[in-house]
């Protein structure tokens, strides 16, 4: 049941699996990542990366005011170390060939240790500095988009698959590191140096000039095509890396399916498949980089020639004196050399540019399950009572039919309601709406009076707790992971919830009791243990409406008998929905909600129920024989 | 000697690049031809104004202009020959590695998966790979090409004056001694900051596997406070490399500039004294100004190399990992599924107790026997011994007679087949998932397993068996996954099949509608079916109670209940409530 096997009608009338389709299956709905269609993260291909990037630098701008001015001094102390080589030359040597003192010399010889310091100092400025800028720049776009993920709906995750997360939060971040770290400081002087040149090459012959900056118009071609083309590429590179590591990810996560069931074969085919897309990806981006820079130096080579003839034939019939050409030709080599740096750099900046408008498509996604403009307040006085109504809630995932349809029920404050009925019946479905994992299509969920909706994810994950099945365990000790359900309780806490619900023997069985790590997802512990480490923390947690999704169903007997004997006690005066397979889980239950095909078929106390021999009746009677 | 082991681990990467040797001949030719048409073309200028036009020779002038366009075109080509040579070996050498780093991992044993966080490894295949293709895209040509470039020039200038010569060659010993300390501590830091880096991917994962466990108890803010630690960790770490390397860059830089200073002074008094001539020291000089970029580049270069050696480390410490779990020799040709544990043992390792220990147990072939135990008692683990998905620590277990580990393993898993509690469906199409264990089966076989585990409702989704079910099949409710493994179980037609609690999540009529149609399969089948109720004992010929880490009785359901009070306890729904009661 839960969001269910997506019973949406197959997307578009075709109705036929694209070709694609393959191993991978076809995907209900669109890929998040594959521009099919309007597919949402690629819409926009500049403008949101553009501001995102924007918005990250902001901050830094008077830092890198500062680099600018770094980079020109120290390049400003490294030309002047040739030109008082030559004053050395020129003008010290003399004084001593006449045997007088060599103070001239002296004097140059300071002057290029005191520019080789200075260029020192402020290239370690400018590299600690530079070094500082990008990775704050990280650290924010880290934060940035790990809260953002963290702020999305589970359908989104669902719909995402953490390979994705992955890869967004570490392959894309590091393409953008790369960036960051290389060469800013050689832009800006190849910037400064093409400036530089230009002016001078206007000043010294303005017809050479023309001839010199003839091929621009070329090299600008040559970067608009070369900017389209890597832009597709690098953007391939990026979903490819991505597919790659959602496979990696998958296949160790899963391993012990994999290994039992000799998968290893058919997975590296796929891997090497993915890997080799991966590669091809690459190296479309490598081979374009590899047209584009050799490309850029012939037209500056073409140039060099071209005004070498222009020039000489000037030369020649004395238009231009000697002198000049020779120092144009100079110039002209300064001019076309820093065009190297830039294309180096724009290449790490087309790579960098497709990881940040994935990182900024992230950013784009709206919170399915959004927090509210303003936040209400719960009915103050007596704290959160926990009473949950609903007002004609529906529910579809999706376009499909609806998976619950206009359900009115309240349940007051502090009491136990079981949610029984046939898998898929959308009982899961129910109890997410109370925990706002999804939100109504229509009508509303009210908690204490307060529509779900205008409650602040704070006051509503503190007031309504669910448990599931599925307990993940964090990597940390197992006190770590019991404390999950309230971080600041102390080891004393811990410990008593943990004999609560009768959790405590078995850790204290650990090697390091409370102590032990524990591994890898709790690959140490079974399922049932994994179970009671959850309902320790719940029990921590100590929320006013507690929600159990089959919370119980790896236990033993009398482990199970524990949990609800703990259970009781803890619910008294708790607004509590459980929901089970096992109805030996319900019968802490004062009232019993018989879900069938989306609606309240049956609802009242229990013997009630059993007294009129409905649905619920069946149900037992069906699970007094599974005992018997 | 582990250092002699750590800086070969680059070089033990070399067989990769051996499909590739006539590329990598081109790309080294492409390089020196480049350099070497570098050189020439600014001498053709010099030539041309020289010549043609200070002598009038309008003649020359033509042929030498077109010769430097020739050279001009040359030069790109090579560039362009060398790039798009390179690209082919970079990315060859990295897809091969990165190959067979997957296929060691899925060859390593569960107890190796225990420990490992999947970020570490996940950082090992994606940024330390690339790592290692940088340096042999770049870092390697450039460094040889500049120790060349170096090599040359201060060749050229102990020929010119010999005395100055030695001068510039001594300063190489400062640049020396500052890169081996430099290398030192850049490889320590490069390693924090890249194991680091893993174990940030390792929280971006949990906080993304387990989003509706966060979600659930709002600790949105608790597991950012972890990430924002560790992401703020890193950023300190790699401060650390960039101040490093800052001071060192820099060091690199200035020595060059000093020594300029140490020879224009000292070479000028040599003039003075009429030792040298000024043509010579101006030619020097301009020589020595040429050093200043490839020994700073050298710098950048070093520490790219150090730090591909550390992800080299970082990769071959697995490969370098022998998969604990390897098959023996025979292939069971017409095996009969006869299973015996004989005193089997386990315990994790570094744990103190065993979780299981003397665990004698048959089951003969078709027999099926539940194993019943409270929790945590190692029920899973010992099912996992059968297909060696852990490997017992004494004693052993054996199928028809064979000690497990001296089958093959794929002949042992298309045996053993389990379905587990917690399945793991992969993000592919439902077929592809049933079809894990047995790859050949054909729309009946399919269609029948999927009868047998009640899921025939995947008929129903949007493609059918061809739709995708997400991540760990996400969006389909436990008890559909668990019934899409069960049905995996079934379609592998194995001769010994393990169902873990496969049943925890149906509903109580799903249940036994699939218990009816599982009598049927277990029938002809060995089973070993690990259960929490008595309607799953049912299935089973026997029961075999787990008390204590050992088997401690085995029976008939009735008579275990009748006789041993332990067991009584453990199934009977009956025994301390009385269901009529408890409703009441």
């Amino acid at each position: 049941m839960s969001a269910a096997p997506d019973p949406a009608a197959p997307p578009g009338a075709a109705g036929v699996p694209p070709a694609a389709a393959g191993w991978r299956g076809v995907a209900a709905e669109p890929e998040p990542d594959e521009p099919r269609g309007r597919a949402f993260l690629l819409l926009d291909r500049s403008g949101r990366s553009r501001r995102l990037l924007g918005a990250l630098l902001r901050p830094h701008r008077a830092a890198i005011a500062l680099l600018v001015v770094l980079i020109v001094v120290s390049a400003a102390a490294g030309l002047a170390i040739p030109y008082l080589v030559k004053v050395g030359i020129d003008a010290g040597i003399p004084p001593l060939v006449a045997g007088h003192a060599p103070a001239t010399l002296l004097a140059a010889v300071g002057g290029v240790l005191g520019a080789a310091l200075l260029q020192g100092l402020t290239r370690q400025a400018f590299l600690r500095l530079s070094g500082r800028v990008g990775q704050d720049i990280l650290l924010e776009l880290r934060r940035r988009v790990f809260t953002h993920f963290q702020r999305l709906s589970p359908a989104f995750h669902e719909r995402y698959t953490s390979g994705r997360v992955i890869a967004r939060l570490t392959s894309d971040v590091e393409a953008i590191s790369e960036m960051l770290g290389s060469g800013f400081d050689r832009v800006v002087t190849a910037v400064l140096t093409l400036a530089g040149t230009a002016a001078m090459l206007l000043v010294l012959d303005a017809r050479l000039a023309l001839v010199a900056l003839l091929p621009l118009p070329v090299l600008v071609l040559l970067t608009l095509w070369y900017r389209r083309e890597s832009a597709a590429a690098y953007r391939r590179t990026r979903e490819t890396v991505a597919l790659l590591i959602v496979h990696f990810v998958e296949s160790m996560t899963g391993i012990r399916a994999v290994q039992a069931f000799r998968r290893e074969e058919r997975n590296q085919e796929i891997f090497e498949r993915l890997n080799a897309d991966y590669r091809d990806a690459n190296r479309r981006s490598m081979h374009l980089s590899a047209l584009y820079m050799p490309g850029t130096k012939l037209i500056g080579n073409v140039t060099v020639a071209l005004v070498l003839l222009y020039g000489g034939w000037l030369a020649l019939h004395g238009s231009v004196t000697v002198g000049v050409l020779a120092a144009f030709l100079l110039y002209l080599r300064q001019f076309y050399e820093p065009m190297q740096d830039l294309s180096q750099f724009y290449t790490s900046v087309q790579s960098a540019g497709a990881a940040l408008e994935k990182l900024a498509g992230v950013l784009a996604e709206r919170p399915a399950v959004a927090g509210p403009a303003r936040a209400a307040a719960l009915p103050s006085g007596r704290g959160p009572g926990g009473g949950v109504g609903r007002e004609g809630v529906e529910f579809r995932s999706g376009d499909g039919p609806p998976v619950l349809h206009r359900i009115d029920l309240a349940i007051p404050a502090g009491q136990t309601v079981a949610l029984v009925g046939p898998t898929g019946a959308g009982k899961t479905t129910l109890a997410k709406l109370i925990a706002r994992f999804y939100d109504p299509v229509a009508g509303r969920v009210l908690l204490d009076g307060v529509d779900l909706r205008d409650l602040d994810e704070a006051t509503l994950r503190r007031t309504v707790v669910m448990v599931t099945q599925e307990n993940f365990l964090f990597s940390g000790t197992v006190a770590d992971n019991i404390r999950f359900g309230r971080p600041d309780a102390t080891m004393a806490e811990v410990v008593a919830a943990a004999r609560a619900i009768g959790a405590h023997e078995f850790i204290a069985g650990l090697p390091d009791g409370y102590h032990t790590r524990v591994g890898k997802r709790g690959g140490r512990m079974s399922a049932g243990q994994r179970q009671l480490v959850a309902f320790a923390r719940v029990f921590l947690a100590d929320p006013a409406v507690l929600i159990l999704d089959e919370a119980t169903s790896s236990l033993d007997v009398p482990s199970e008998r524990l949990v609800q004997r703990a259970m009781a006690t803890v619910l008294a005066g708790r607004t509590a929905l459980i929901i089970a397979h096992r109805l030996s889980t319900v019968e802490i239950a004062q009232r019993v909600l018989v879900v069938e095909d989306g609606r309240i078929v049956e609802d009242g106390p229990p013997d009630r129920l059993i007294a009129a021999a409905g649905r619920f009746a069946a149900l037992r009677r069906a699970w007094l024989d599974s005992i018997a | 000697m582990r250092s002699v082991v750590e800086s070969s681990s680059l070089w033990r990467l070399k067989s990769y690049l051996r499909p590739h040797l006539r590329a990598l001949a081109l790309i080294w030719v492409a390089a020196t031809a480049g350099i070497a048409v570098g050189i020439v073309i600014p001498l053709v200028s010099r030539e041309i104004i020289d010549g043609p036009v200070r002598h009038g020779d309008a003649g020359a002038l033509l042929p030498l202009g077109l010769l430097a366009l020739g050279l001009g075109a040359a030069e790109a080509f090579l560039i362009f020959l060398r790039r798009w040579t390179q690209v082919r070996p970079v990315l060859g050498l990295e897809t091969a590695l990165r190959d067979d780093l997957y296929r060691h991992l899925q060859r390593l044993p569960m107890s190796f998966h225990d420990e490992w966080q999947s970020g570490q490894l996940l950082s090992r295949a994606t940024t330390d790979l690339s790592v290692i293709r940088r340096f042999f895209g770049f870092g390697l040509l450039f460094l040889v090409m500049n120790v060349i470039q170096l090599g040359t020039v201060i060749a050229l200038l102990l020929h010119m004056h010999w005395p100055l010569g030695l001068l510039v060659l001594g300063t190489a010993v400062p640049i020396i001694v500052l890169s081996v300390r430099f290398e030192r501590r850049y490889r320590k830091v490069s390693r924090q900051v890249q194991d680091e880096q893993g174990d940030l991917a390792t929280l971006v994962e949990e906080s993304a596997l387990g989003i509706r466990t966060i979600k659930a108890f709002g600790r949105r803010q608790h597991v950012y406070a972890g990430y924002d630690e560790a992401a703020r960790r890193l950023h300190g770490t790699i401060m650390r490399k960039v101040r490093l390397s800052a001071r060192f860059f820099t060091l690199v830089e200035v020595i060059p500039n000093v020594t300029l200073a140490l020879v224009l002074l000292l070479g000028a008094l040599a003039v003075g004294s009429g030792g040298l001539t000024v043509g010579t020291l101006v030619a020097f000089t301009t020589l020595v100004l040429q050093l200043g970029w490839p020994v700073s580049s050298l710098g950048y270069i070093l520490a790219l190399g150090q730090e591909a050696m550390t992800a080299a480390d970082r990769v071959l410490e697995v490969l370098d990992t022998r998969p604990a779990i390897t098959g023996g020799p025979i292939v069971l040709e017409r095996p009969r599924g006869h299973v015996r544990f004989e005193g089997a043992g386990f315990r994790f390792p570094g744990a103190g107790r065993p979780v299981l220990h003397d665990v004698w147990l048959e089951v003969r072939p078709g027999e099926t026997v539940a194993v019943v135990g409270a929790t945590g008692s190692g029920k899973t683990t010992l099912t996992a011994l059968v297909p060696r998905l852990r490997d017992v620590t004494a004693g052993r277990v054996t199928i028809d007679g064979h000690d497990v580990r001296d089958l093959t393993l794929a002949s042992l898993r298309s045996v053993v087949a389990t379905a587990f509690e917690e399945p793991t469906l992969f993000s592919m199409s439902v077929r592809e998932n049933l079809m894990l264990g047995n790859p050949r089966a054909t729309e009946r076989e399919l269609r029948e397993a999927l009868e047998i585990a009640q899921a025939t409702f995947v008929y129903d989704l949007p493609w059918g068996l061809d739709t995708r079910i997400g991540e760990q099949g996400m969006s389909l409710s436990g008890g559909q996954r668990q019934r899409l493994a069960l049905a995996r179980a079934v379609l592998a037609r194995p001769r010994v099949l393990v169902l873990d609690d496969t049943l925890s999540a149906l509903d109580v009529e799903t249940e036994a509608l699939v218990e009816a149609a599982l009598k049927e399969v277990l029938s002809d089948v060995t089973g070993i079916v690990v259960a929490h109720r008595a309607s799953t004992v049912l299935l089973a010929d026997k029961v075999a109670l787990l008390s204590g880490g050992t088997v401690t009785h085995v029976g008939r359901h009735q008579e275990l209940l009748a006789r041993v009070p332990e067991y009584r306890a453990l199934l009977a729904q009956d025994a301390d409530l009385d269901p009529e009661g408890a409703l009441r």
